[in-house]
């Protein structure tokens, strides 16, 4: 059974940030929502509250960066990529600034509706020119996040994950930047994950692999630069083809990204991708709306079915004992109560 | 690189610059963009006529600026900012080093540009052939002024976000515990973008005070007048209410322009030495940014272009009769000036 991590970041960044004087924290009124709330109370005169004005927190950080401090923006992510978008190509990505772009809500993961839900942050974030996109898929990648940020000179944009978040890798695996990791091979279909989808494809790939469909599973946590071949190499081997899934429109996200690289290596496998098909979502639990969408295990085993051109016979049952051994039912009871009262 | 020419003698340079009064470089920067505007039928004129004193008394009489460490003649383009261009460069050095008690010029409507280049030119921070390379392929010396144009240290084009860059360098410059100051140049226009409100209740928040903002009030914009625009009057009275120290000047006056930036350097001087071994717990007046609104007239100093009121965002010349009256205000103004 998988460990269920509380606030991953918060007590991450306290850690991490305690002696390097440099790395500053700048809030827009949501500092206990991205969890900055530790490291404000802890370093008070590293951290900067800027209100509601999300433009202008953008510029700042800019001007701070290119004095040799490493601003880190924490806010959700819809007010990172949607609102100050001209400020954030112009003042940070243009220059190649190393601001470090901290966004929480990511997809469907609040209940706050389409105003709270970024689900084009990763397209719009990997149209910037400079700009590095990671995402994390559990606690252990939440943690890594920051040294990963870190590492990198130029401007990088975080999907991070708050809360109650389930640590699916070992927390000595931390993310490496431009590596996928490998979950499993198969020669008949490969499953590409990102963020919060990889969970349900693990249970959804246990399903498939029990009825004898060979699957491979990669998890993706850098959607910008897009680069790792064994993703190619993996979806090459998979005779009916590939299959992605993520929170996100699939529209400019991971399904995209992988769509081009197939085309320019000329790689003939069919393709389906999963996630938001061209839609607006709105506001209800987590769950209900990966199902109402289909980012869930349910639809990445119809997506199968649909590739190797057979039922499986997977009911809603069977992938219920499979999600069970990722996590267990009184886990399930905390996220969901973890979900109805998180701040917004 | 091989255009690089023999380097005129610094005494004999510092001994002239010594004699430039704001008047001079004032007439100076608008017969260069009149002679620029006229080789290339256009050019931002109007940005001339109104900002030229605020321009030069900036670089004259307010702002602690070393020399320039940039070349004479502007470097091509390096290409932009990347991970994989180390090359890459702004234009900052022309406004001298970067030094912890030096001052740092932020440049905002960067439509100005062409303002700005014969004001280095004027001041022998650039040569004064560096305007042949305006707006020409390849060149650093662009019409709409990036980072890596001379005098340029940000990116400003899309409008009103440098003071929000030039807080963030001012905030690191208090936490770093420099002296120096960051001066910002606007223009009234970008006073009707949110972000810059946006600022100035930042900088007001977190009392910074080690900036300074001089806005050309020409009341004109690409549309044409504000006024009819988009108005922003009472601009004073909105800065004041977003705790800003703000002096309304005539923007033709070197005088009225120095003065609230040098009365703000002395009581800066003043209170430093009253609090001096103390903690002295509330903000200091001087812990806001400064604003000096500069009321200035968009055809000061070449009257025909009254004719084009209220469009004079952008001159250029409507038949050859209009061409040659503006040349002939040039060789009238050669002549007076020889």
């Amino acid at each position: 059974m998988i460990e269920l991590v509380t606030r991953p970041h918060r007590s991450n960044l306290l850690r991490w940030a305690a002696k390097r004087s440099e790395v500053l924290v700048l809030g827009a009124d949501l500092t206990a929502s991205c969890e900055a709330d530790g490291f404000r109370d802890q370093f008070p005169e590293r951290f900067f509250s800027f209100g509601m004005a999300e433009q202008n927190m953008l510029g700042f950080a800019a001007g701070l960066a290119r004095e040799g401090f490493f601003p880190y923006i924490h806010t959700f992510s819809v007010f990172i990529t949607r609102r100050p978008f001209d400020q954030l190509a112009m003042s940070i990505a243009y220059p190649n600034l190393p601001v470090r772009l901290i966004g929480f809500l990511p997809g469907l993961t609040t209940p706050g509706g389409v105003t709270h839900q970024a689900i084009d942050d990763i397209a719009l974030m990997r149209a910037l020119p400079n700009m590095t996109v990671l995402e994390a898929g559990d606690a252990t990648e939440v943690e890594s996040m920051l040294d990963a940020a870190q590492a990198i000179e130029g401007p990088v944009y975080v999907r991070q994950l708050r809360g109650e978040v389930p640590r699916l890798f070992p927390s000595e695996q931390p993310l490496r930047f431009g590596r996928a990791r490998l979950l499993g091979s198969g020669t008949d279909l490969a499953v590409i994950s990102a963020g919060i989808c990889t969970e349900e494809a693990l249970s959804a790939v246990a399903a498939l692999r029990s009825r004898g469909v060979a699957t491979s599973h990669l998890h993706v946590s850098t959607l910008k630069p897009f680069d790792d071949p064994r993703l190619l190499e993996q979806i090459a081997n998979a005779r009916y083809g590939a299959i992605t899934i993520e929170n996100h429109s699939i529209i400019g996200g991971l399904g995209s990204a992988l769509a081009e690289q197939l085309a320019e290596q000329g790689i003939g496998r069919r393709l389906i991708r999963l996630g938001l098909r061209d839609t607006y979502a709105h506001g209800a639990s987590k769950p209900y709306l990966m199902r109402e969408y289909g980012l869930d295990a349910r639809a990445l085993v119809h997506a199968a079915e649909t590739l190797i051109d057979a039922s499986l016979g997977i009911d809603d049952a069977v992938l219920a004992e499979h999600a069970a051994a990722v996590r267990g039912a009184a886990q399930r009871e905390t996220l969901a109560k973890a979900d109805k009262t998180e701040d917004l | 690189m091989n255009a690089q020419r023999p380097q005129p003698d610094p005494q004999a340079i510092s001994a002239e610059l010594s004699a430039l009064t704001v008047q001079s470089v004032a007439a100076g920067i608008r017969r260069r963009v009149l002679e620029h505007t006229l080789r290339n039928n256009g050019g931002y004129l109007s940005q001339a006529c109104s900002a030229a004193e605020i321009l030069a008394t900036l670089f004259l009489r307010v702002m602690q600026l070393g020399p320039s460490t940039a070349p004479l003649i502007p470097r091509p383009f390096a290409g932009v900012p990347s991970q994989n261009n180390p090359a890459a460069l702004t234009g900052a050095g022309y406004n001298g080093p970067r030094a912890p008690d030096l001052d740092r010029f932020i440049f905002s409507p960067v439509h100005y540009a062409l303002v700005l280049y014969a004001l280095l030119i004027e001041l022998g921070r650039l040569g004064p052939d560096a305007l042949e390379r305006f707006n020409t392929d390849g060149s650093t010396v662009e019409l709409i002024g990036a980072e890596h144009s001379p005098g340029h240290e940000v990116t400003a084009g899309s409008l009103g976000q440098a003071l929000s860059q030039a807080g963030g360098i001012a905030l690191a410059r208090r936490l770093r515990g420099e002296s120096g100051r960051v001066w910002v140049f606007m223009s009234d226009g970008e006073f009707q973008e949110g972000q810059t409100w946006e600022a100035f209740a930042a900088l007001a928040h977190h009392h910074i005070g080690n900036l300074g903002v001089y806005i050309d009030a020409n009341a004109q914009q690409c549309d044409g007048a504000m006024a009819d625009v988009m108005t922003i009057e009472p601009l004073a009275d909105r800065l004041r209410a977003f705790g800003a120290e703000v002096h309304e000047v005539d923007g033709h006056d070197a005088e009225a322009l120095a003065k609230p930036a040098l009365a703000r350097e002395n009581t800066v001087i003043r209170e430093r030495h009253d609090t001096a071994g103390q903690q002295d717990p509330t903000p200091a007046a001087i812990d806001r940014p400064l604003v000096v609104i500069a009321r200035t007239d968009t055809c000061r100093g070449i009257d025909l272009l009254r004719e084009r009121a209220p469009k004079l965002h952008y001159l250029r010349f409507k038949s050859p009769n209009e061409q040659d009256a503006y040349e002939d205000l040039l060789e009238h103004w050669q002549d007076l000036a020889s």
